[in-house]
């Protein structure tokens, strides 16, 4: 059942849009009001943002989940505190992340930071660019790689810990030493799983960084972006010919769901994997 | 000779509300094997642990009381444990080499503690193998996996790794439990061999092992010290009702 209507999703999507997808597609800007020309700007600015969100996200997360793991007396108030915001914060709706993002990231930190550098005659910050969305993403996807790099880090034996702990060795250097590099697939599921989520959702960058049409790709940070989902967004709801640009849509839309699917993909084959060593 | 190497001294360790070990004073000579033998669940391995205190690791544990190492109260505020594990070598029950090469393995402490020559590293790997009887039969692929070895060789193995910190005392915890009869063999004869330089202090379930390797035996029942003597009399004369009946099999 499930399979079905998933072989039916896939091949609508391929059906409506292949035969706008090429080389071209992949590497040229829209043109003629997103009617015609390709997406590249949309797949590059994806990248850039996952890789942003990676590079805030991932460090953090895996930071926790050392902490939680390793460190973190289970039965403490502040353990089960941690526990809890984590919990929460997975269940907290995207598009609350993204209100958040303006109200925190652009708003307060941003207008800050305008403050400091030009005393608030410029706006530099205070608006939406690719660092305010990439790190409201790196919140969003914060649960996910905190709780599988938490996987990972368990399915270190114990016996390890314990024999590098009996040999004189600190809790630093056996984490470093012995539970990190066994644990390293696990952090790569984590982070390829964060940036699979990151790269399919839309709401939180909403507001705080994606750009309606923008042909140049982003150079600094607080530049705009634009972004497959949102582009998609875009191009089915505010487009002034929602009609002709049907098949730019599913084709898009293909290219989307190929990213995040390869990426699903290869967090499911590590993962796998890293079960299969443990046994 | 008969030199005193730890001294524990009204020994209490309570896991939360329940108390594992009541009130032990054992004095362990240098240069000797002591066994710890009873049935299971008696605390044996619970104080074995206190004597480098992986117990620490464990929540909620509380322990009162000295063992005294050296003339030094372990417990004391003080005591870098790390620095005192580095002194106190210990194998476990379920043999447990890092999934590292051989080499990587026995050279892990040794790095540690920031031996990086090259030379020096394969000269305390070699004197290590050598010592627990492995070097001749893993000289040639030293870069092969530790868990590419045989059960009796990976339990070698880890007694190398301890070897290679250099310690004083070795703790073993049942280290042959897991083994066939000829790797058990192997371990006990190595275990006679390192005695001469080493204190040991060695778990077991098994009593013909107990008598085989050891020189003391303190016989454990819940939680409680029964006896300790020399191993001999422990298993021909022993004072306590409850040991003798241990030990002739009559219950555990």
């Amino acid at each position: 059942m499930i399979i079905g209507v998933m072989i039916v999703f896939i091949l609508t999507i391929l059906l409506g849009g292949w035969h706008y997808l090429s080389w071209e597609f992949l590497t040229s800007p829209p043109e003629q009001g997103m009617t015609a020309g390709g997406i590249f700007p949309a797949i590059a600015g994806t990248v850039f943002l996952v890789l942003l969100m990676s590079l805030a996200g991932v460090p953090v997360g895996t930071i926790t989940a050392i902490y939680l793991s390793e460190y973190a007396n289970r039965n403490s108030i502040f353990t089960k505190m941690i526990r809890f915001a984590v919990n929460t914060l997975a269940g907290v709706p995207a598009i609350v992340f993204g209100l958040f993002g303006v109200g925190f990231f652009i708003q307060f930190i941003g207008g800050g930071m305008d403050h400091l550098l030009s005393g608030g005659g410029q706006m530099v910050w205070r608006q939406g660019n690719i660092l305010w969305a990439s790190l409201t993403m790196a919140l969003l996807t914060l649960p996910v790689v905190i709780v599988s790099v938490e996987e990972a880090l368990r399915s270190v034996p114990p016996e390890y810990r314990e024999a590098s702990l009996a040999l004189g060795a600190t809790k630093f250097q056996t984490v470093l030493k012995i539970v990190l590099p066994n644990a390293y697939t696990g952090i790569l599921t984590g982070t390829i799983l964060a940036v699979g989520r990151g790269a399919g959702e839309v709401a939180p960058i909403l507001f705080t960084g994606a750009a309606y049409y923008l042909p140049q790709i982003p150079s600094s940070l607080s530049d705009q972006f634009m972004h497959l989902g949102y582009h998609l967004y875009i191009m089915s709801t505010q487009s002034p010919d929602v009609e002709a640009t049907l098949g730019i849509q599913y084709a898009t839309a293909f290219v989307l769901l190929v990213l995040t699917f390869l990426l699903n993909f290869s967090a499911i084959i590590l993962r796998y994997r890293l079960r299969a060593r443990v046994q | 000779m008969n030199t005193t190497k730890i001294i524990t001294k009204d020994l209490d360790l309570y896991y939360g509300e329940k108390q594992a070990l009541h009130n032990i004073n054992l004095d362990i000579p240098s240069y000797k094997v002591t066994a710890l033998i009873g049935p299971s669940g008696c605390g044996k391995s619970t104080f074995l642990r206190t004597l480098n205190r992986m117990n620490d690791l464990i929540d909620n544990v509380k322990i009162t009381g000295t063992v005294v190492i050296d003339g030094i109260n372990i417990y004391d505020k003080g005591v870098d444990v790390v620095e005192l594990r580095k002194k106190i070598g210990m194998i476990f029950q379920k043999s447990n080499p890092f999934p590292k090469s051989i080499y990587d393995n026995v050279a892990y402490g040794p790095r540690i503690n920031d031996i990086h020559d090259k030379k020096t590293l394969d000269q305390i790997v070699e004197e290590s193998l050598k010592k627990s009887a492995l070097w001749d039969e893993v000289k040639d692929d030293l870069k092969k996996s530790g868990l590419s070895l045989s059960g009796g060789q990976q339990q070698r193995l880890c007694i190398a790794r301890a070897l290679a910190v250099q310690p004083d005392i070795l703790l073993m915890d049942e280290p042959a439990s897991a083994l066939d009869p000829i790797a058990t063999a192997k371990i006990e004869e190595l275990i006679y061999e390192l005695k001469e330089n080493y204190t040991i202090v060695i778990v077991t379930h098994n009593m013909q092992q107990a008598a085989r390797v050891s020189d003391y035996t303190a016989f454990f029942y819940l939680g409680q010290l029964i006896e300790y003597d020399e191993t001999k009399r422990i298993f021909t004369t022993p004072k306590e009702k409850q040991t003798e009946d241990y030990v002739t099999g009559r219950f555990g």
